[in-house]
């Protein structure tokens, strides 16, 4: 071991006092206000993150090095950590506090000037079209999770019979999952606003709010399908082929079988399957952006009329924030939409876990 | 199981799936279709192959490649540089603090980190939004290093938020490898940082693929977090961002919004006909797991 050489000892404790010293440089000519320039000639490039950045680098290289035998295995497993928990912290941790900080004040954005307390929970609560999203929410995410999940397993059911090119069955089942919510929202758009009026010579589904949250529950399924159905192919392949012929030769039927052993023994892949599908349900948000944003027209919820028939919660908090400008009211509609899947997962998981048991 | 069915349900099996993969690919085809015609042609015939013409898909892609909004070889840049770095320095990042939850398993602080970690992937991204924006604002006009509108700042923010689900993973395939291993190194003078680098890291290869995939594929289709992060008339566009600040300036004309669209979907199909296997296995491990 070398931790004691020398060499070491000066180039940690160097390391460690330049470091700190560029940190503290750099810091400091922020607090003071000035700026620390390169002239290029064609522009002036600003050093200061620079310097901060090798002043970081210096400094860990320094704690790395730093001449000791008892605490190296610390120093290691703290640097490890450092990184990821850095990052962590400052993109959640300290964002969520600020944000459940910012809904009970009047934060536009950019400064908070007074404290409004609970102003913000109430004033969402008086608007029908919030009132509206959360119903319309609640009833795209029942839908889903039991359709998704159906026509998942039945699909699964599909793929794993004897019929044959079932690898590119499976593939292209699943292919819809590999493109980003934005792109095919737009293009189920096109599809439902210019194919199937011309091939049925009907109206736009997109047109009228019900059929456009049907059309946005068909386009779930449609992206989501193959993905689940991935899933209970796993599930299903698991269960013992033995015990399915055990089970056909006391005389079992199809229908039994699949009632009373595929179903019992893939419990653990329906709940990671409803799990997924609930909470990635909730979180719905560029479909629904790209295919109506939020348009359609509800004649009369609450006593008022109100245009935004097929915005789900998600949709509603962005436009909140970014269309209306209403920044504080935004953030205290997130915050009761983290509350309910909080409490949605909480509760699923718990039910889950007793059907498991029992079992 | 090796009764062979009889033909004719298998018939009908054969059927079902053809439909089913019919429906499910017709948009595919709709987009390849339609990016190669004129608007008339789509309003005449959406559907048929009349009016495409490959002159026309030709004139239609590059109108929407140097369209000032979409600037597609520009946003495939940004997205590969994005996605690469930010998938990359997860998955040390995460091997590393994974590694070490997993050896003080026992310890208080460590299970309070594991703990954490866990518990944050239930927080919606619409929660952090806002604030993280205004965060980064600040702390780069702090630090000097701009985070909004960069590529470093949002590769910081992939980290943070991809931590979590990376750790998870890690963590549980970590403690599957024996201590022995380790004591046996340790015994023999090795230092922890060459246990990890030397032993470990190498050993966690299958398990990477999974992560590589799932994190791939969530930081290129992500849309929301770069929207804000990059904004959409931002220098920087990832390949989502360009689709949709390209439609709100052409919203009517759908022969080059679908050329955009094929533009966007091309990268990830080629892809995934290249690693079929391993995103389909990534994908189900990634559920299975987590």
């Amino acid at each position: 071991m070398t931790a004691f050489s020398a060499k070491r000892k000066i180039s940690s404790f160097a390391m460690l006092a330049v470091g700190i010293v560029c940190i503290i440089f750099s810091l400091a000519l922020d607090c003071m206000g000035l700026k620390f320039f390169i002239d290029l000639g064609n522009g002036n490039l600003d050093i200061r993150g620079g310097i901060l950045i090798v002043g970081i680098l210096l400094t860990i290289a320094g704690i790395y090095l730093f001449p000791t035998l008892k605490y190296h295995r610390a120093i290691v497993y703290g640097l490890f950590l450092f990184p990821l928990l850095a990052t962590f912290l400052v993109t959640v941790i300290i964002p969520l506090f600020f944000g459940i900080g910012y809904s009970f004040t009047d934060w536009d954005g950019i400064r908070v000037r007074n404290v409004v307390g609970f102003e913000n929970y109430l004033r969402m609560f008086r608007q029908p079209g919030f009132i509206w999203s959360i119903l319309v929410t609640f009833l795209f995410v029942f839908f889903n999770v039991i359709l998704v999940n159906l026509i998942g397993f039945l699909l699964a059911l599909l793929c794993t019979t004897k019929i044959k090119a079932l690898g590119f069955f499976r593939a292209s089942y699943f292919l819809p999952n590999l493109i980003g919510g934005i792109v095919l929202g737009y293009i189920w758009k096109f599809i439902f606003s210019s194919v199937l009026t011309n091939l049925l010579a009907t109206k736009s589904m997109l047109s009228e709010t019900p059929t456009a949250l049907a059309a946005i529950v068909i386009v779930y399924i449609w992206q989501y399908g193959g993905y689940i159905m991935l899933i209970y192919i796993t599930g299903l392949t698991g269960v013992q082929a033995d015990t399915l012929e055990a089970a056909s030769i006391d005389g079992a039927s199809p229908c039994q079988l699949l009632t009373k052993i595929k179903i019992p023994m893939i419990a653990p892949t329906i709940t990671i399957c409803t799990f997924l599908t609930l909470t990635s349900a909730f979180k719905q948000f560029d479909v629904n952006l790209a295919m109506t944003n939020g348009a359609g027209s509800v004649s009369d919820f609450m006593g008022s009329y109100i245009t935004n028939g097929t915005e789900m919660l998600a949709l509603n908090i962005y436009s909140t924030a970014i269309s209306q400008n209403q920044y504080a009211l935004s953030q205290a509609k997130a915050v009761l939409f983290f509350i309910i899947l909080a409490v949605v997962s909480i509760i699923q998981v718990r039910t889950s876990n007793k059907k498991e048991v029992t079992l | 199981m090796n009764r062979t069915p009889k033909k004719s349900v298998l018939a009908v099996q054969t059927v079902i799936a053809i439909v089913v993969a019919l429906y499910i690919l017709f948009p595919f085809y709709m987009v390849c279709v339609n990016s190669a015609k004129s608007t008339t042609s789509i309003t005449n015939d959406p559907v048929g192959l009349a009016g495409a013409s490959f002159q026309q898909l030709v004139s239609n892609i590059t109108g929407v490649i140097h369209n000032t909004h979409f600037n597609f070889w520009r946003a495939f840049g940004s997205s590969v540089l994005i996605t690469v770095l930010s998938t990359g320095l997860l998955i040390l990042f995460g091997a590393m603090a994974a590694w070490v939850i997993s050896r003080n398993q026992s310890k208080k602080w460590a299970a309070f980190i594991y703990f954490t970690f866990i518990a944050s992937m239930i927080i919606p991204f619409q929660v952090v939004m806002l604030p993280l924006v205004a965060t980064f604002r600040d702390v780069g006009k702090f630090v000097g290093i701009s985070m909004i509108q960069s590529i470093p700042g949002i590769v910081f923010a992939y980290l943070g938020f991809g931590g979590a689900m990376t750790v998870f993973i890690l963590t549980g395939f970590i403690k599957g490898i024996p201590y022995e291993l380790e004591e046996a190194a340790a015994i023999d003078g090795c230092a922890p940082e060459q246990i990890f680098f030397q032993i470990i890291f190498p050993l966690l290869k299958p398990v990477i693929m999974t992560v590589t995939i799932l994190n791939g594929m969530w930081i290129w289709n992500d849309f929301l977090l770069p929207s804000m992060m990059l904004g959409l008339a931002g220098d920087h566009k990832t390949i989502p961002v360009a689709v949709q600040s390209f439609i709100g300036s052409y919203v009517t004309e759908w022969n080059m919004i679908m050329a955009a669209a094929l533009l966007a979907i091309i990268p990830m199909i080629v892809f995934f006909l290249f690693g079929q296997k391993q995103i389909v296995q990534g994908m189900i491990d990634g559920a299975v797991k987590g």
